[in-house]
């Protein structure tokens, strides 16, 4: 069970292999023209991709070298575009109906009702889209998307137009629907955060091709390379030497020898980039040292603070590495607790399984 | 006031309308999506009535009409009496002249689409004529109804082109815009002023009726 993406197009530029697992919330994730959007519309058949294959579940939908192109209206879809395209003289129900022109029209109005209800816009029939608030209309798209019961949900990006609070709303709506409906949903954002809370499959894009792919989690934590580190936005980005082999790699980073397990799939004395989240920059404390201190200690500077809501994000001049800067996240009151305070020096451990070196781009 | 010149050129645009708007539909539909590089050309083409003097419009017209044209020469042929100076030319004379007053509007009606309602129209699986019918028309129904007025409207009070391809033949070819040319050159002032208020009145009403219609639909989009 897959969805099986492989496309090559000039403009958009789009130069991807990829298969996606079926069944799953996907994410696809990059930055502004990085051809998200094209990829969306490629597998939905509204833009003709020049060379590749298309096929969900061995079903083929586009294979260019034989000349095989499904029109839009036979593919199995449900599409919701980011102003939701919703049709502006037709009521929600009338929206909803036209997505079901394959039932007898006795028994469409009774189906679109029942679409409008598990989106949760029941009693909105008769309302034209201009009469409903931004959340109501998502939904609305999201309701006229699934009522052809489709195997592949393609959503690009379809929170951006709703205020935060019901936007949140409308993440446990898809979470909800998704559970009940079991369809692969791919979902087109800009958002890592969106894309954290939603999706059990990310898909990191740039320039038209998959820098990194692969389950949420591991994406997140683990970029392969220093161009998904940079999609990520992880703040701290740093060059070391590989010292040793095997379980026992380390890195060298200026004066420091760091256990670096993963470091092994790497050449010794080979110069690479690596990373740690900052969630994974352990802050020593003042008062009560405690046995994890022992794991890669590394003295610093803090050279400012930034206090951002509940957390604290400070900024660290690692010993000996002066044109450095290493990110720590902590709580607020962890930061109140131990008197951080710019210029203060500091300890730190920095997990050794949660050091990611990276593979050059 | 001559009823006979009021019913002919209330039959012209009536003629005129049928043959020229579902044509102009499809050709509005075709120019507003069309990524054609001829489409220029094509607009230019449909355009050339509004700026040419009627006089050149109406002698190109002749001479294609005319019984040593191909088209005159089948239309002789088939139906055994010409076509220039005879209603039936009047007709593809006042087709043609009107394609910008029916193309125009509808083009840009059809333009004012959104990419994304006919994308989601197609995402619906509507095919190509369900999406048209359910969807673009309505969307593009005051394009419609402004082609339907202005061809309406500039059908009844064409002059030049109708008097170069159809003269003035009572009863076949003489339109109410004619008949008072005709009054004012005998010095029949009180006729000539009977039909130029009965012109003023239908065109006025049908101006009138289109922008009732216009509000009628802006009032329930804004409402």
């Amino acid at each position: 069970m897959n969805l099986s993406l492989a496309i090559g197009h000039d403009a958009p530029p789009l130069d991807l292999d990829v298969v996606l697992p079926a069944g799953e919330i996907v994410a696809v994730v990059g930055p502004s023209g990085s051809g998200k959007t094209s990829l969306l519309r490629a597998v939905a058949g509204l833009m003709r991709p020049r060379r590749g294959r298309i096929a969900l579940d061995g079903d083929v939908w586009l294979d260019a070298a034989r000349g095989v192109s499904k029109p839009t209206r036979e593919r199995p879809i449900g599409y919701v575009s980011q102003h939701y395209g919703l049709f502006p003289h037709l009521s929600a129900l009338a929206n909803v109906a036209c997505s079901l022109t394959h039932l007898p029209p006795r028994e469409r109005h009774a189906r679109a009702r029942a679409c409008l209800e598990l989106a949760h816009v029941a009693g909105l029939d008769d309302r034209l889209p201009r009469e409903l608030s931004g959340g109501q209309q998502q939904r609305v798209a999201m309701a006229r998307a699934l009522a052809r019961e489709p195997r592949l949900l393609l959503l690009d990006e379809p929170f951006s137009s709703v205020d935060r609070s019901t936007r949140k709303r409308l993440y446990v709506e898809l979470k909800r629907l998704h559970a009940e409906l079991a369809a692969t949903v791919l979902l087109v954002t800009h958002d890592l955060d969106e894309a954290a809370l939603l999706a059990t499959h990310l898909c990191l894009i740039q320039r038209g091709r998959i820098v990194q792919h692969g389950a949420a989690g591991d994406v997140l934590t683990r970029p392969s390379t220093v161009a998904a580190a940079r999609l990520l936005d992880l703040p701290n980005l740093f060059t070391g030497t590989v010292e040793g082999g095997g379980a026992g790699s380390r890195l060298r980073w200026g004066p420091h020898v760091l256990e670096a397990p993963a470091a092994a799939a790497f050449a010794p004395g080979a110069d690479v980039a690596w990373t740690i989240l900052p969630t994974r920059v352990l802050l020593h404390r003042v008062d009560r040292p405690s046995r994890g201190e022992s794991e890669n200690p590394v003295g610093a500077t803090i050279a400012d603070l930034v206090t951002l809501g509940d957390d604290v994000i400070a900024r660290l001049v690692p010993d000996g590495l002066p044109d450095d800067r290493l990110h720590l996240k902590v709580s607020l009151h962890v930061a109140r607790r131990n008197g951080l305070a710019p210029g203060r020096a500091v300890a730190v451990s920095l997990l050794a399984d949660a050091i990611v070196p990276l593979a050059s781009d | 006031m001559d009823w006979t010149a009021l019913s002919l050129s209330l039959a012209l645009a009536g003629w005129t309308l049928a043959i020229l708007l579902p044509l102009a539909v499809v050709a509005g539909r075709w120019l507003a999506s069309t990524r054609s590089r001829s489409r220029p050309w094509l607009e230019a083409l449909t355009a050339l009535p509004l700026v040419l003097p009627p006089t050149v419009v109406g002698f190109y017209l002749l001479v294609a009409l005319g019984a040593q044209s191909p088209l005159g020469d089948a239309f002789a042929r088939a139906f055994g009496a010409p076509l220039a100076f005879s209603f039936a030319g009047l007709v593809v004379a006042s087709v043609i002249v009107n394609i910008p007053f029916a193309v125009q509007p509808l083009q840009r009606a059809f333009g004012a689409i959104p990419h994304e309602v006919r994308e989601a129209a197609q995402c619906c699986g509507l095919s190509r004529w369900q999406a048209f019918l359910r969807i673009e028309l309505p969307l593009a129904w005051p394009g419609v109804l402004s082609a339907t007025v202005l061809t309406f409207a500039h059908t009844l009070g064409e002059f030049g082109v109708v008097l170069m391809v159809g003269g003035s033949i009572p009863g076949e070819t003489k339109t109410i815009a004619i008949a008072i040319y005709d009054r004012v050159q005998a010095f029949d002032t009180g006729a000539a002023g009977t039909m130029a208020l009965a012109l003023l009145v239908v065109s006025f009403a049908t101006v009138a009726l289109s922008f009732v219609l216009s509000e009628r639909w802006l009032g329930g989009a804004r409402r």
